[in-house]
């Protein structure tokens, strides 16, 4: 397989998957949860993905996810109410200080850049901490971002404690999915790149990289902020997915439901991540639904069954995962057009020496 | 003076909370002193400890189901390390950190399905809920008798490290795991030990905690955790004096920050002191330097 | 006269009430094979470590072809547990982070060996040359530098052919045998071209055949690149063959020094290595 023809396949791949979409779109009613999934799921992969880019490749053990998603939301939500409602919105903090609004996609890059400059603060202090260290104080950094998020003395910026609503939204499933591509893109793309390699020496053995010329505090950095980047452009999505933004919403629960589709995925793998994040939203929001419902058969009720199983059923498969498949979906690997055809090849070259055979 | 008098009731409750948060810390800490694992679930067993309380005194006599209480929570403890704390003993320090995650997330959730989601209600515990007046403040005495029994139950944990056998096999253990392995210890009972005291530990915390907090819900044993480690580590993550003094030290800050009107950050400040602590000096104000061997 | 490569003073490391290194003094020149040998726990290791500034000297400098790398004198703590005299003598503290010192031209490889598990074997020596291509994040993400990223690629490939290991090099690091995997460490030490190369312990392990080729393969690559070598090592053979000079420690001191012949009849170096009996 030519890279030329790999890239050919790749692009009709992306292709036939927004085809798929939007044909979906028009055929499935849009209360369906198949698109709850998609959209949700799309979302938690991008943010998986930094995760993973952060723990997974360059070894930095960091618990502060949910508090870049937050600044990313409200930078996203703040930048962008329009003028007419930050009136009703902002209704104990006479309207706000915030007088403009700017283009989404412009809200989407602030909001990564003001994620990224919190990391870049939080990280002079921090990113010298040994592992277990390092998981604690990003999750203290991030439930401080929490506590000042819901201040009401910052209220004519972030609204206090009240939440944010009235700020552009996306309906269609296309639209998260591009953006969370195009994202997953780029990191694909450090990841394959000399700087991907020097992250991964870090994880590997840090002393090694040192002795090998690799700069440790900027290297390190540098993971930090680009991870950081992303999961606040992560958290302008789920914003806008959401419709309202609370800072309460984004407690460490959120950190971990992450960290978890990215070990179950595998560290180190950005396939894996990806592919976890879809089924982690579909067990947890869709398929595992029917366990929360009282259900009969015949007259007799069957036992467990009711509001909260659930979610008792997904955690312990979660447990047995952790436990058993510690490596995840795919480990490290990852997913590539050729791999898969190399696959298929040696299926039907087996099943012909079978039939020469018989 | 005046500040005393004037903020006596926020002492008091500082105190009394922070004996509570010493009992829970000390689990955490003596954990990490031997396996350097943050026991990401200690709080949720301590939340699960008040719930079985609850259930619990509905059905049996106080005298009964207290201890009642106590053995369930020891066995949780231990059998949560039994099923998913070894098996990862060889794996990645990461592994076990994400299994102890997923064990909190477990428990949570066990308890939001069993409990409905709705909080519940402590059930008084007869004389230590009665009030008392001290000076200017009226509180509980549950308030006034915690920081004695935590002191007490943490100088019978440190005569029993420093004096028995299995105390000293616990501080072998923390400081060279595998030479104790070889030397003949018993790991597993020796870790066994550290979760059972752990647990007990929490369990006895949850009676004072939840008699003066007393709605329970799922996520009670989060905040008060959280606390906990921090005190763990402030204090220097192996010491259990360290943890003791830390613990304090919040309990009566957070409720100081309280009094001074700013309860929103009183969680916050416990986050800004971990932090503080970590860049300064991370091995804790009464922790050890050591230095890797390249 | 040969140029002074690495220019060691008076370093003493002292861990608290321990003093593991007690006033080195070492000179290495232009082209030699320098080694350092004494029992073990000697301080050996702890002295490379001193000069690649992984662990700040408590007393003492080192210099490169002139320059001060490393400089300190004792502070805090130490100021009162260091007993010896010459810390006045060095007021300036420099104190480079070990990457920074690879920058200027010394690489090195480690007693136990420290290769990027997880990468292969041709990543492990691509990702040292990361620090000498010119790039920033931008141009190397969005491919911007592609004629670096080739060129670092290119030269990787010519290095793993000429020490052998071209076809093993989408193999796993930790996957090769014993050997290999010290000639992979010393390849990936080559990639960041250096001038000065430190060896710990290369032939830990190794057979006597092993240790033969070793010996030549080290003087190859020092003809190759042109190189000086200092190397801490145990085999007395591969020792005594190839080296220069030698400088004996025993105890974090400096007990002998000189040529492989002066040092071989050296009385207190052989009292160190077979112990001193007790008078009867």
């Amino acid at each position: 397989m030519t890279k030329k023809n790999e890239i050919i396949l790749s692009v009709a791949l992306v292709a036939a998957v927004f085809v798929v979409l939007t044909v979906l779109e028009q055929v499935l009613p849009s209360s369906s949860m198949l698109f709850v999934v998609l959209k949700k799921g799309a979302i938690y992969a991008l943010v998986a993905v930094s995760m993973n880019l952060l723990n997974g490749f360059t070894g930095l053990f960091s618990l502060g996810q949910a508090g870049f998603m937050l600044i990313g939301a409200y930078t996203y939500a703040i930048f962008t109410i329009p003028m007419d409602a930050r009136k009703a919105v902002y209704q104990y903090f006479d309207g706000g200080i915030i007088n403009f609004t700017v283009p989404v996609p412009v809200a989407m890059i602030m909001a990564g850049l003001a994620a990224a400059a919190f990391a870049y603060l939080i990280g002079l202090p921090v990113l010298r901490l040994k592992s277990d260290y390092l998981a604690i104080a990003t999750l203290g950094f991030a439930e401080i971002i929490r506590a000042i998020f819901q201040w009401d003395t910052l209220g004519p910026v972030t609204n206090g404690s009240n939440l944010l609503r009235k700020f552009p939204v996306f309906s269609s499933v296309t639209f998260p999915f591009t953006a969370a591509g195009i994202c997953i893109a780029i990191i694909v793309l450090l990841i394959n790149s000399s700087y991907g390699r020097a992250f991964k020496a870090i994880r590997d053995d840090d002393i090694a990289a040192e002795a090998m010329g690799i700069n440790l505090a900027k290297h390190k950095q540098m993971a930090f902020n680009i991870s950081s980047f992303f999961a606040g452009v992560g958290g302008a999505l789920l914003a806008m997915y959401q419709t309202t933004v609370q800072a309460a919403a984004f407690k460490s629960a959120m950190t971990y439901e992450i960290l978890l589709i990215v070990v179950i995925g595998g560290m180190g793998s950005v396939t894996g991540s990806c592919i976890s994040s879809f089924l982690f939203i579909a067990c947890s929001e869709w398929w595992l639904r029917f366990l929360d419902s009282e259900t009969y058969i015949g007259s007799l009720k069957l036992p467990f069954l009711r509001s909260g199983f659930r979610k008792v059923v997904f955690s312990v498969i979660i447990m047995i995962i952790v436990l058993f498949y510690n490596r995840g979906i795919m480990g490290t690997r990852e997913f590539s057009i050729g791999a898969v055809l190399q696959f298929f090849k040696k299926r039907t070259a087996r099943s012909k020496r079978e039939e020469n055979a018989a | 003076m005046e500040f005393l008098n004037a903020n006596l009731s926020y002492i008091l409750a500082g105190i009394s909370v922070g004996g509570q948060y010493a009992l829970i810390s000390i689990g955490y800490t003596m954990v990490y002193g031997i396996l350097r694992l943050i026991n990401f679930a200690h709080g949720d067993i301590f939340m699960v400890a008040g719930f079985m309380m609850v259930y619990l005194s509905a059905v049996l006599p106080l005298y009964q189901s207290i201890p009642l209480v106590i053995a369930l929570t020891v066995l949780l403890g231990f059998v949560i390390e039994r099923v998913a704390y070894k098996p990862l003993r060889s794996a990645p320090r990461m592994s076990i950190m994400i299994s102890a995650i997923g064990v909190s997330y477990l428990l949570q959730n066990c308890a939001w399905y069993i409990t409905g989601g709705l909080a519940k209600q402590y059930p008084t515990i007869p004389w230590i809920s009665n009030s008392i007046t001290i000076g200017t403040a009226t509180t509980t005495i549950v308030t006034v008798i915690t920081p004695f029994i935590t002191i007490i139950l943490v100088a019978a944990l440190v005569m029993l490290i420093k004096h028995t056998k299995i105390g000293m096999a616990m501080r072998a253990v923390s400081r060279d795991f595998e030479t104790s392995q070889l030397m003949g210890i018993k790991i597993n009972s020796v870790i066994g030990m550290t979760f059972v005291i752990g647990s007990l530990l929490a369990a006895v915390g949850s009676f004072l905690y939840f008699s003066n907090y007393t709605s329970v819900t799922p996520l009670s044993g989060s905040i008060p955790g959280l606390k906990a480690f921090v005190a763990a580590v402030f204090g220097g993550i192996g010491s259990i004096p360290g943890a003791v003094v830390g613990a304090f030290i919040i309990g009566i800050c957070e409720n100081l920050i309280k009094g001074l009107g700013w309860t929103t950050f009183s969680d916050a400040f416990t986050f800004a002191l971990l932090i503080t602590i970590l860049v300064a000096k991370p091995t804790g104000l009464f922790g050890e330097k050591s230095t890797e061997k390249v | 006269m040969r140029e002074n490569v690495l220019h060691m003073e008076n370093i003493t490391m002292q861990f608290g009430g321990v003093i593991a290194v007690n006033n080195l003094s070492i000179d290495v020149y232009e082209g030699e094979i320098v080694a350092l040998i004494g029992p073990n726990g000697a301080g050996k290791t702890t002295a490379f470590n001193c000069i690649t500034s992984v662990y700040e000297p408590t007393n003492g400098c080192v210099s490169f072809y002139g320059e001060t790398i490393v400089s300190n004198h004792p502070q805090g703590k130490m100021k009162k547990l260091y007993t010896d005299q010459n810390s006045g003598l060095y007021p300036k503290v420099v104190s480079l982070t070990p990457d920074r010192i690879t920058k200027r031209g010394i690489a090195r490889t480690f007693q136990n060996i420290r290769l990027f598990k997880k990468l292969t074997v041709f990543e492990n020596v691509l990702v040292a040359k990361h620090m000498r291509a010119k790039q920033n994040v931008f141009s190397a993400t969005f491919r911007i530098n592609y004629r670096e990223e080739r060129r670092m690629r290119e030269e990787t490939l010519a290095l793993l052919e000429e020490q052998g290991l071209l076809k093993l090099k989408d193999e796993l690091a930790s996957s090769l045998p014993y050997g290999l995997q010290r000639r992979l460490e010393i390849s990936r030490a080559l990639a960041t071209e250096p001038k000065l190369l430190m060896l710990d312990e290369p032939a830990a392990g190794m057979n006597p055949q092993e240790t033969q080729e070793l010996a030549e393969f080290i003087i190859q690559i020092k003809e190759k690149y042109d190189l000086t070598v200092l190397m801490i090592e145990h085999h007395m053979d591969l020792v005594m063959k190839i080296s220069d000079r030698i400088y004996v420690l025993d105890f974090g001191k400096l007990i002998a020094h000189g040529t492989p012949a002066e040092v071989q009849k050296n009385q207190r170096v052989i009292d160190a290595y077979l112990g001193v009996a007790e008078d009867a």
